[in-house]
């Protein structure tokens, strides 16, 4: 069976084109509790200024929250305040209504899911023992830590049956990250601390984390607070970012869009490179641009009439996509033609990002792959569309305009001093002057069917 | 091995190496090599753990300082320091032994335990886990190789230094090397040191056996 689908691309998320969707979106669902902190500070013995001095601070129910700063800042130190992994020297904390200040720390921390870097598996319990801790911590009994295990694996894309069993060092260091933070969700605590988690992965699995992390986050809507020193990875995850200051000083508390358009002090420009041309690609979302309608064919349909039905409708590749509706390849209509039946090789190399990723994180993908688009997916990584480099580079020219002459521009002062800009983005891509049709490196692989001649070979 | 004992002509104060005797010997020696073992075991865990537990952990060079001179310390200069002080006999040689072997269990236990990622410690209590619950399902586990790699070690050097009982009347294997010695006869001599060995290689691989088994998979 096959046909020519039009992926449903008015879902709430890519109706509007508008930066700032789902932050505000009203029917998301939330799961969290509000986080309040009241003059919170963290003094060591022997040390003349206090590691965490006065914080106030307010987390609102469902919100990720970024942390960033510069190392030694004290983010950690006021993140591990949190669930009381360190004792604050003074203040109260609050979750919800509650004051957890006093609380039995062991009590409080089974309420709270952490995760930290590279996930923190026991590495002499298999992957199920790992997510049941704390269900089994609370008195649950077997069958119900064991269903909860199998949910959770399957919530962050890992199959149950393939990876309950298996020792931490027998996963990838990706997978063992989902299976951190799965651990995390094990008891549906209202409450997320993440530590730096994605900072031992490569690239290509961070980008596939910060998406997963994404689409889960819209699923269950918990009050996430997220500790990096990576400013793309907050503006992308974050719904606020903090950025902190020697000493945990808050030296500007807002939404990515804002701090990128006014800086509250120019600590915080130079720290985060604004002002930066390309610096809006982080804030674009690939749902906030227009993906192209592709032709699909499920794995085992007929290849001929799969063919015949994309070129009916006027393209040159098809998307095959298995029993789950996944992508898995997109074989040029040559090669799909070479065989009888659509065949279910998975492209290890097929770019594909999440409705949620950043333009900027699109871009990387085509890179990586060489090719001139990449494929787009949705809620249980099915197919969303594609989205072509033409579409990226329409909005890097739509938000260069709107940055000339918009309501928030770059302030003028940013853009001379070269030196005064250490952060701006030094990883190579298109740059500013690349208009569409100007030679770029990837200008060779304009449509994603004319450089594939290797997926899914026939 | 054994057929060299009936091959050779036995003389008549080689009437050690007639089987009751060797057996009797042989056991003297275990016993006094699993005695020490076994409290070695109960005093040095525990020790080495409550040695990296917080209120504590400033005594662990301390202790393991003392540990070391019991190790430095010549075996037999010990021996017969702790016979001139508690009598001869198996009790003072259980003692002895058990100084001597006390320190390879308690390093490895110490190490074995400050060797566990600190992240998991803290992913540990992080996730509401009591120091207990980590000491016992994280931290002790993992420590286990190590633990037991001293353990085997420290068994290997007992049943060496076992030999020495001899010399304050605590029997063993050691009696048949100290005859040969001092008889000049060769044969005991040299089967007692033999037997010796095979006794050393046995409990190392038992004690190999037992790490295999006892090792956490995962690791």
């Amino acid at each position: 069976m096959s046909e020519t689908s039009t992926p449903d691309t008015s879902t709430p998320d890519t109706s509007t084109s508008d930066t700032s969707t789902s932050h505000t979106a009203p029917a998301r669902r939330v799961s969290g509790v509000s986080i309040r902190l009241d003059g919170v500070t963290k003094r060591y013995p022997g040390q003349d200024r206090p590691a965490v001095d006065d914080v106030d601070l307010e987390i609102p129910a469902g919100e990720t929250v970024m942390f960033v700063g510069p190392s030694g800042c004290g983010k950690t130190t006021l993140l591990k305040m949190l669930n009381r992994l360190i004792e604050p020297s003074g203040g109260r904390i609050h979750l919800g209504d509650e004051d957890v200040t006093d609380q039995d720390p062991d009590q409080l921390r089974r309420r709270i899911g952490y995760v930290i870097q590279a996930g923190g598996l026991f590495p002499h319990m298999t992957v199920a023992t790992n997510v049941g801790l704390v269900p089994r911590m609370l008195g649950w009994d077997k069958r119900r830590t064991a269903a909860r295990v199998e949910e959770l694996l399957d919530l962050v894309g890992l199959d149950p049956a393939v990876y309950r069993d298996r020792y931490p060092r027998e996963l990838s260091g990706g997978q063992q990250q989902r299976v951190g933070v799965a651990r995390a969700l094990a008891a549906d605590p209202p409450v997320l601390l993440m530590d730096e988690p994605f900072g031992a992965v490569d690239p290509v699995t961070r980008q596939r984390l910060q998406d997963e992390l994404l689409r889960i986050q819209e699923e269950l809507g918990k009050t996430i607070v997220f500790v990096t020193h990576d400013f793309d990875e907050a503006v992308k995850l974050g719904d606020r970012i903090v950025v902190f200051d020697v000493g945990a000083r808050v030296v500007q508390y807002d939404t990515p869009e804002r701090i990128l358009a006014e800086p509250a002090e120019e600590y915080v420009a130079d720290f985060v490179g604004a002002g930066a041309t390309l610096k809006q690609l982080t804030l674009t979302r690939v749902s906030d641009v227009e993906l192209q309608q592709v032709a699909t064919a499920t794995v085992g349909a007929d290849s001929a009439r799969a063919v015949a039905a994309a070129r009916a409708a006027g393209h040159d590749f098809v998307v095959v996509l298995d029993e789950r509706g996944r992508p898995v390849s997109w074989p040029t209509l040559a090669e799909l033609s070479r065989t009888t039946t659509v065949p279910a090789t998975v492209d290890q190399r097929l770019p594909v990002v999440g409705l949620r990723s950043t333009l900027n994180d699109a871009l990387d993908a085509m890179l990586a792959a060489s090719q001139g688009g990449v494929v787009v997916t949705g809620r249980r990584d099915a197919l969303a569309g594609v989205l072509k480099v033409e579409s990226v580079m329409a909005a890097i020219q739509r938000s260069r305009a709107e940055g000339a002459g918009g309501p928030s521009p770059p302030r003028p002062r940013r853009w001379t001093p070269r030196s005064r800009r250490p952060r701006a983005p030094t990883r190579r891509r298109p740059g500013p002057d690349a208009a569409p049709g100007a030679p770029s490196p990837s200008s060779r692989c304009w449509s994603p069917s004319a450089c594939s001649p290797s997926c899914c070979g026939g | 091995m054994l057929w060299r004992l009936n091959a050779s002509l036995t003389e008549t104060e080689a009437r050690q190496l007639g089987w009751t005797a060797l057996w009797r010997s042989t056991r003297e020696h275990l016993l006094l090599t699993v005695t020490a073992a076994v409290i070695v075991l109960v005093i040095a865990v525990p020790l080495g753990i409550a040695l990296t537990r917080r209120p504590l952990r400033r005594l662990s060079p301390v202790i393991t300082g003392v540990a070391n001179t019991g190790q430095a310390a010549p075996a037999i200069g010990l021996f017969v320091l702790l016979a001139t002080w508690l009598g001869f006999g198996f009790r003072t040689t259980v003692v002895a032994l058990v100084v001597y072997a006390a320190l390879p269990v308690l390093r490895n236990t110490l190490v074995g335990i400050q060797g566990v990622d600190p992240r998991l410690v803290e992913a540990g209590r992080g996730m509401g886990m009591s120091a207990a619950a980590v000491l016992f399902r994280v931290e002790l586990p993992l420590a286990v190789p190590v633990v037991l790699a001293g353990v085997r070690t420290a068994l290997v050097l007992l049943v060496g230094t076992a030999t020495l009982a001899t010399f304050i009347d605590g029997g063993g294997l050691g009696v048949l090397i100290n005859t040969g010695i001092t008889l000049s006869l060769d044969s005991l001599l040299v089967s007692g040191a033999v037997l010796v060995a095979l006794l050393a290689l046995a409990v190392d691989w038992l004690g190999r056996v037992v790490e295999h088994v006892a090792r956490p998979k995962g690791l």
